[in-house]
C-alpha cells in the first residue's frame, strides 16, 4: 500500500472517530462539565438561581452540597432506594426476558420478525400514557380490583397503587423490551451446533442451557441489565405515578430540588453523585474485560 | 458382547455387526432425505457415506448420532435397539462438520465436556484428557481457546473431544472439509493411522470420492436418500454396479448398447452409436438382446497411434483428438470417436514409449482388454 493511501486510511478513522467524539464532547461532556461546576456553588435568589464559581479573582467552589447530601437521610435514603428498586427491576426484566428472547430466536425464521415486532409494538403509544393506563388497573375501583371482587376472591379492594408493588411492576414492564432486544441479539447469533454437540457429548437439555447457551449469552444478559438498570435507576415519572413515599427515588428528589426548591446546585450535586454511582461499577466492569482480553496468549 | 439387553439383542441380525439399520426412513416434508436404508458396520471399521449433496448421508449420520429420529425402521448399536434414544444416552460421538467447538471453553476444558457430563473423577478425567489430546498432538495447545486455533488444530481438538469419551462409533461429518488440500491429505493418512491404532469404528460422510478411496475399509455410495452399492474401495472402482456408482466414483467410459452373446463371463455388446462390437466382463447375468452399458476407466486403455499394433485386439475403437490435459505425471486424451461416444483415456508420460506423440487431431486407436471392462445393467 502507498504512504498516501496509509495516510489517507488513517485520515478517514480519525474523521469516523471524530464525528462520536464531537456529539459526546457537545451533548455529553460540556453538560456534565456545567452540572458540575454548577453543584460546587451555592443557591441564591436571582438568574441564573446560583453564585457565580469566580469573584473577584477568587474561586468559590465548595463541596457543601455533597457533605450535605451524605449527612441528609433522605437523600441517602432515596439514592440506595433508585439503586435497590432498579436492580430488583432489572432482575425480573432478565427473569421475564430470557425466556422469551430464547422462544424468539428458536421460532422458525419467518415468525421472529413479527414476534419482536410485538415486543417493541408498545413503544407506539406515549410512554406517559402506559404509565397511566396502570393506574386504571391498579387503583381501588379499577379492572383488577373491581375483577376480583367479582369473582369473589376479596371483599374489599387491595392496595396496589401506590405500593413498591406497582413501582416495580411499572418499571418491568415499561423497560422490558430494553432486556429482550439485546438478550435476542445474542442468543439469535448462537451456533444451534453447539448445543447439538453438548447433546452429543451426553449433556441433558437443561444442562446444556446452562453451559452453553447462558454462559454464551453474557454480553446480552449484562447489556439487557444495563439497558434497564441504568434509566430505571433516575427513572421520575412511575415513581411519581404509581408509587408513594416511601418508594422515592432520586429522580423524583431531583425534580424537586431543581423544580420545587430551586436549589440548582443541591440538584447538581445529586445528579453528579448518582452518575458516579453508575458509571463507578461500569468502569470497573469495563476495566476487568479488558484485562481478560489483555491476558490472552 | 452386549448381554445387557438380550430381547433386543436378538432383533439385531449379526451380533458382530456395531451399526444395524433396517428399513431406516426419514422424510422432510415432501422430500425423503433417507429411504428404507438397510446397512451394518462391522466392529472397528472406517467406513464411509460417500454422495453427493443432498443425497441423504449427514441425514443418515444425525440419526445415528441421535441427533435426527427415523421415521420408521429400527436402528441398533451395538446390538441394542437406539431408535428412540436420545443422543445424549447413545455410546457415539461425532465430528461436527463445523467442529462445533465450545468458544468459551479452552481446549482442554472442550475434550473434557463429555467426560463431564458422565461424572468422571477429576483425576481420571484429566488424565483421559491428556491422553486424548497426546493422541492428536495438541497437548501444547491445551490451555488455548478455539478462536486462537487454526483450522487444523481446531479439526484435532475437535476429534479429540469426540473421542474421549471412547464412544463405540466415532461419527465424522466432513471432518477435513473445511482444511486446504495438502493439509487435507496429510490428515487423511492420520485419520487412518489413528483409528488403526485405537480400533474404534469411524463413519465417516463425505461428498470427496477420492477421501473415502483412500481412507476407507469399505464405502457406501448413496443416492437420492438410497444406499447404491457397498464396498471396499477397490470393489466399488473396479465393479461398480451401476452407470451412476461408475460415473461418481473415478471417471468411467460409459458406452451403452446391445448384448450380442453372453460366454464365459464375456459380453459381446454391439455399441449403438457405432454398431461397433466391444467385449467385456459380465459380473451381472446378462442375456442377448439386454439393453446394457459397457464401462472402460481411462487408464484400462492402451492408446497408440499404430493401426498394426492393435490388428488382432478383441476390442479396438478409434477416434480422433480433440483435447489433451498434461497433468505431469499423466495426460488424459479427449478422443471422438466418429458418429459414437467420446472417451476419456489416461496415459502415463513415460520418458519413452517409442510412440509419436499424439497431439490434437491424431487419429489414435483404443484397445483393452476383455476383462478391463465391466458391463453395467442399471
Amino acid at each position: 500500500m502507498s504512504r498516501a493511501r496509509v495516510l489517507n486510511g488513517r485520515a478517514g478513522r480519525r474523521l469516523v472517530t471524530a464525528i462520536p467524539f464531537v456529539w459526546l464532547s457537545v451533548f455529553f461532556l460540556a453538560p456534565f462539565l456545567i452540572v458540575f461546576a454548577i453543584s460546587l456553588s451555592q443557591s441564591r435568589y436571582g438568574v441564573p438561581p446560583y453564585e457565580p464559581l469566580v469573584q473577584d479573582g477568587e474561586i468559590l467552589a465548595r463541596l457543601d452540597n455533597y457533605v450535605f447530601l451524605l449527612a441528609d437521610a433522605l437523600y441517602v435514603t432515596a439514592l440506595i432506594n433508585s439503586l435497590l428498586i432498579a436492580a430488583t427491576s432489572a432482575f425480573i426484566c432478565l427473569l421475564i426476558g430470557y425466556p422469551v428472547a430464547l422462544a424468539i430466536a428458536r421460532a422458525p425464521q419467518r415468525w421472529r420478525a413479527p414476534l419482536l415486532l410485538a415486543v417493541i409494538l408498545p413503544f407506539w403509544t406515549s410512554f406517559l400514557i402506559r404509565v397511566y393506563a396502570w393506574i386504571g388497573l391498579l387503583k381501588s375501583d379499577g379492572i383488577i380490583n373491581n375483577a376480583l371482587q367479582a369473582i369473589g376472591l376479596t371483599d374489599a379492594p387491595i392496595q396496589l397503587l401506590q405500593t413498591s408493588f406497582a413501582v416495580h411492576l411499572g418499571i418491568v414492564y415499561s423497560y422490558l423490551p430494553f432486556m429482550i432486544l439485546p438478550l435476542f441479539a445474542a442468543l439469535e447469533r448462537q451456533d444451534s451446533g453447539l448445543l447439538e454437540a453438548a447433546s452429543d457429548l451426553g449433556a441433558r437439555p437443561w444442562r446444556a442451557f446452562l453451559s452453553i447457551t447462558l454462559p454464551l449469552s453474557m454480553p446480552g444478559v449484562i447489556a439487557g441489565f444495563l439497558l434497564v438498570f441504568i434509566p430505571a435507576v433516575g427513572e421520575f415519572v412511575i415513581p411519581e405515578l404509581l408509587g408513594n413515599s416511601r418508594t422515592a427515588m432520586i429522580g423524583k428528589v431531583l425534580w424537586t430540588e431543581f423544580f420545587s426548591n430551586r436549589d440548582w446546585p443541591l440538584a447538581s450535586a445529586l445528579a453528579v453523585t448518582m452518575l458516579l454511582l453508575i458509571v463507578a461499577p461500569l468502569a470497573w466492569l469495563e476495566h476487568l474485560r479488558q484485562r481478560r482480553g489483555e491476558t490472552r496468549p | 458382547m452386549t448381554a445387557s439387553n438380550p430381547g433386543h439383542a436378538e432383533q439385531a441380525s449379526v451380533s458382530g455387526d456395531i451399526l444395524d439399520l433396517q428399513g431406516v426412513t426419514r422424510r422432510f416434508g415432501d422430500v425423503t432425505a433417507v429411504d428404507s436404508v438397510d446397512l451394518t458396520v462391522r466392529r472397528g471399521e472406517l467406513f464411509s457415506l460417500l454422495g453427493g449433496s443432498g443425497c441423504g448421508k449427514s441425514t443418515l449420520l444425525r440419526m445415528i448420532a441421535g441427533l435426527a429420529t427415523p421415521d420408521s425402521g429400527r436402528l441398533f448399536i451395538d446390538g441394542q435397539d437406539m431408535t428412540n434414544v436420545p443422543p445424549y444416552e447413545r455410546p457415539v460421538n461425532m465430528v461436527f462438520q463445523s467442529y462445533a467447538l465450545f468458544p468459551h471453553m479452552t481446549v482442554t476444558q472442550n475434550v473434557a465436556y463429555g467426560l463431564r457430563q458422565e461424572g468422571m473423577a477429576r483425576g481420571e478425567r484429566e488424565d483421559r484428557v491428556h491422553e486424548v489430546l497426546r493422541l492428536v498432538d495438541m497437548q501444547d495447545l491445551a490451555g488455548r481457546k478455539p478462536d486462537q486455533l487454526s483450522g487444523g488444530q481446531r479439526q484435532r481438538v475437535a476429534l479429540a473431544r469426540g473421542l474421549a469419551k471412547r464412544p463405540r462409533i466415532l461419527l465424522l461429518d466432513e471432518p477435513l472439509g473445511a482444511l486446504d488440500r495438502k493439509l487435507r491429505e496429510r490428515t487423511q493418512f492420520e485419520l487412518v493411522n489413528l483409528q488403526e491404532q485405537i480400533g474404534t469404528t469411524f463413519i465417516l460422510v463425505t461428498h470427496d470420492q477420492e477421501e473415502a478411496m483412500t481412507m476407507s475399509d469399505r464405502i457406501a455410495i448413496m443416492r437420492a436418500g438410497r444406499i447404491q452399492q457397498i464396498g471396499t474401495p477397490r470393489q466399488v472402482y473396479e465393479y461398480p454396479n451401476s452407470r451412476y456408482v461408475a460415473d461418481f466414483v473415478g471417471t468411467a467410459n460409459l458406452l451403452t448398447g446391445e448384448v450380442v452373446a453372453n460366454t464365459d463371463g464375456i459380453a459381446r455388446i454391439r455399441i449403438a452409436d457405432t454398431g461397433t462390437l466391444v467385449h467385456v466382463s459380465a459380473a451381472a447375468p446378462v442375456a442377448p438382446g439386454d439393453q446394457v452399458t459397457a464401462m472402460v476407466r481411462p487408464e484400462k486403455l492402451r492408446a497408440t497411434a499404430d493401426l498394426n499394433a492393435v490388428s488382432g485386439e478383441a476390442n479396438l475403437l478409434s477416434g480422433v483428438v480433440e483435447d489433451i490435459a498434461y497433468l505431469g505425471d499423466m495426460s488424459i486424451y479427449h478422443v471422438q470417436v466418429s458418429g459414437g461416444p467420446r472417451i476419456q483415456v489416461a496415459q502415463a508420460n513415460r520418458r519413452h514409449t517409442g510412440e509419436a506423440p499424439v497431439t490434437w487431431g491424431d487419429t489414435i486407436h483404443l484397445t483393452w482388454h476383455p476383462d478391463d471392462g465391466v458391463v453395467l445393467t442399471a
